[in-house]
């Protein structure tokens, strides 16, 4: 058994007690003595969370190891807070056969036997490109648990249709990168003041917002859920709310860099910032912030896309999208916490019960039976990030060389202590 | 003049855009210009200002009036002048544009003029490279030196009073490095800034320019003191922003009796290269209200001063 002394947690000191995989209790700190031979670990001064679930990561392996493969991509997770992860299909090949999956999974079982917890999801349709189904059935006993078309969205409605209606039968749930794909073509930010400025072509944000409706009407007439990635513009969170008063069953997700930064991060070409879907202005930050607030954004996700430096170095039109998050998802949604944004409640909510929710996995609510998944956070601590510092292969985020606050001092999955 | 004379300090090691510029500094480079406007007209234009420099015209986007131009200038102040074209540059063999600029580098050169189809280009290599960067046009952001040339060639023509002057730029805005650096010059100099362009071609944001913008080309040249033509490029047309280069020419195509709307005496200038029909009637390219081809004289003359500043400056 395993004794958790003194561990801050909403506002309170508690002692948490593990037994095997399980919690068994939380109570008010120092109310019962550790029972014998337990291992104590005092937490003092540390926070604790529940292990957080990234449902939206890019771990490139198979295909793009030198940017992330699945062992590095799961130690920043693991650093990160995460006990679970489900990563993308865009690998190459795509992610579209049990072969690949089971590929993925062995690899991870190999690097990281005590976890983080490796969930892929599912191509929807064979090779990503958006003409033919992916065997879906095999993917899921394979062990996918959801499916998504990743940032090559579907423009054939009635394709997505049947994706959804054959999905439905295996209860795995469509993820919907939320795109235009003619409205959106060749943009590389977003479109506004800052974009014509630039002279850079944008994307307006109802390129995102138009397909998000289309999503959610189509949920609707179906009796079907649907998840959509990674919103970013106030506009898709208008539509979310509609589709929720109607009670679609919709959910959504956005990434800490939405919720910090805004299309201002683009001045100077910052290739850095450049990302799928673009940082867009500040009203939409700000309309972010409380839709994480108030749950009309159910999950926060790290969207974890790690590129070589070399990619990342030339101008906006040469270099990819993408922002790695592994690492740094947590510190920025502490900052939010510091900014009194978000609480600790918040937090737990967003990167970890809803997750679990939504994508059916395993959860820790500190509820005696529920999975033995927490870690002990140092609010204090304070770090930079930089490539010595990042566990990701890759550095390519806007937040290198700030100063971020908090670090994970222990880390256990299913009772078993990975950091 | 020698370098000695460079007494003025000039701080940018860079030229990437005319938003760096202060309206002092602009005219101080204008008065450069026009000290060498006069050696232009001399029997023997060339004097040793430069000798020994080495200037590097790296032209990754096609590109022959612009490109002349500098090497008439470098050349006029004798400094060497190598030319790197997108054909026989290492970027057709795949050549990263930080590795061609690492290269050119090595040779040593002091000023590099770069033209690119990216925007931001300029800006990267100036991050990169210790010797002096122009921005000779990087896509559709910035194009500093064109508006350079066109504030020197209206200023003449307005001698020297901008305040109280209308200018319209029409065409293609959206697209126009020209029309970008121009705003910015023009408005920061006093001059009242009009853009008519259908709604296609203005770019995101406009609103918040220092400009009226207008989609009726009737309205737009009412009185105003000079008409700025852009070059309407045929692709796009071809990308669905317009329907036929007929029904935009009826729209949009500056012709005498526009120009009969405008002030007297009002003034039309092209950055070249023109499509005569399109953007701009034949009988206005070639009327005494055409600055045309004073704006190509200005451009060696301007050039040269922005060749000086750099290449003699000192930190």
């Amino acid at each position: 058994m395993l004794h958790i002394a003194n561990a801050r947690h909403r506002g309170t000191l508690v002692d948490l007690l593990a037994d095997g995989d399980r919690i068994r209790t939380m109570t008010p700190a120092g109310r019962f003595p550790a029972p014998e031979g337990a291992e104590i670990f005092d937490a003092t001064g540390l926070v604790l969370f529940p292990g957080f679930i990234d449902a939206h990561a890019h771990l490139r392996e198979p295909g793009q190891e030198y940017k992330e493969d699945i062992a590095s991509g799961l130690t920043a997770a693991a650093h990160g807070g995460f006990c679970a992860l489900m990563c993308m299909a865009n690998t190459k090949p795509v992610n579209d056969t049990a072969a690949v999956t089971s590929f993925m999974l062995d690899r991870a079982r190999l690097s990281h036997p005590l976890g983080p917890r490796l969930y892929p999801i599912a191509a929807a349709t064979v090779g990503l490109k958006g003409k033919e189904m992916a065997p879906l059935s095999e993917l899921k006993e394979a062990g996918c648990v959801a499916l998504s078309n990743d940032g090559r969205p579907l423009g054939n409605t009635e394709l997505l249709r049947r994706i959804m209606e054959y999905a439905a039968d295996l209860d795995m749930i469509f993820i919907d990168h939320c795109e235009d794909p003619h409205l959106a073509e060749g943009w590389l930010m977003n479109e506004g003041p800052v974009s014509g400025l630039l002279g850079v072509k944008g994307q307006p944000d109802v390129g995102e917002a138009a397909q998000a409706a289309r999503d959610i009407m189509l949920a609707e007439y179906l009796g079907l859920p649907v998840h959509i990635a990674h919103v970013s513009a106030k506009l898709t969170l208008d539509v979310i709310d509609w589709g929720k008063a109607r009670g679609v069953r919709v959910s959504a997700e956005t990434c800490p860099h939405y919720l910090l930064l805004d299309e201002t991060e683009l001045e100077g070409y910052n290739t850095l910032a450049k990302v799928s879907p673009p940082l867009r202005g500040a009203k939409d930050r700000d309309a972010l912030r409380q839709a994480v607030k108030k749950g009309l954004i159910d999950i926060l996700v790290t969207d974890h896309a790690p590129h070589a430096d070399h990619e990342k170095d030339g101008t906006l039109d040469e270099t990819p999208c993408g922002i790695t998050g592994l690492d740094t998802a947590l510190s920025l949604t502490w900052e939010l916490v510091r900014e009194r944004v978000l609480d600790e409640a918040d937090m737990a909510r967003l990167w970890c019960r809803r997750p679990g929710e939504i994508f059916h996995l395993p959860w820790n609510d500190f509820v005696p039976g529920d999975p033995a998944d927490f870690f002990l956070f140092d609010p204090e601590a304070t770090w930079i990030p930089e490539p010595e510092t990042l566990f990701s292969k890759s550095s390519n985020t806007p937040f290198l060389g700030k100063t971020l606050y908090g670090r994970v001092r222990a880390h256990w999955i299913g009772g078993q202590r990975i950091l | 003049m020698n370098a000695d004379d460079n007494r003025y300090f000039w701080p940018h090691k860079d030229l990437l855009d005319v938003t760096q510029l202060s309206p002092e500094e602009t005219l101080h480079l204008l008065d450069l210009a026009e000290r060498f406007q006069d050696i232009n007209r001399r029997p023997v234009k060339k004097v040793p200002t430069l000798k020994g420099k080495t200037v590097v015209l790296f032209f990754a986007e096609n590109s022959t009036r612009t490109r002349t131009s500098f090497d008439v200038a470098a050349k006029r102040l004798s400094a060497d002048t190598y030319a790197l074209g997108k054909s026989d540059s290492s970027i057709s063999k795949g050549e990263t544009l930080k590795d061609t600029a690492l290269t050119l580098q090595a040779m040593g050169p002091d000023v590099i003029v770069v033209r690119h189809s990216n925007s931001g280009a300029a800006g990267y290599l100036a991050d990169l490279l210790n010797c002096s960067v122009v921005n000779g046009g990087d896509g559709w952001h910035a194009h500093p030196t064109q508006a350079l040339l066109d504030c020197f060639t209206l200023r003449q023509t307005w001698e020297g009073n901008f305040s109280g002057r209308t200018l319209l730029i029409l065409g293609d805005i959206a697209h126009s490095r020209v029309a970008r650096s121009n705003v910015h010059l023009l408005s920061m100099l006093g001059v009242s800034v009009r853009l008519c362009a259908p709604r296609t071609l203005l770019p995101a944001g406009v609103d918040a320019w220092p400009v009226e913008v207008y989609a009726d080309l009737k309205q737009a040249v009412r009185d105003v003191d000079a008409v700025m033509c852009l070059r309407l490029q045929l692709e796009r047309q071809q990308a669905g922003l317009l329907p036929d280069l007929a029904e935009y020419s009826r729209r949009f195509c500056l012709d005498a009796g526009h120009l009969a709307l405008a002030k007297t005496r009002a003034k039309v200038l092209h950055p070249g290269p023109l499509n005569r029909g399109l953007e701009i009637s034949d009988a206005i390219a070639d009327a005494p209200a055409s600055l045309i081809l004073e704006q190509v004289s200005a451009g060696v003359a301007t050039r040269m001063a922005v060749l000086y500043l750099l290449a003699t400056r000192r930190d």
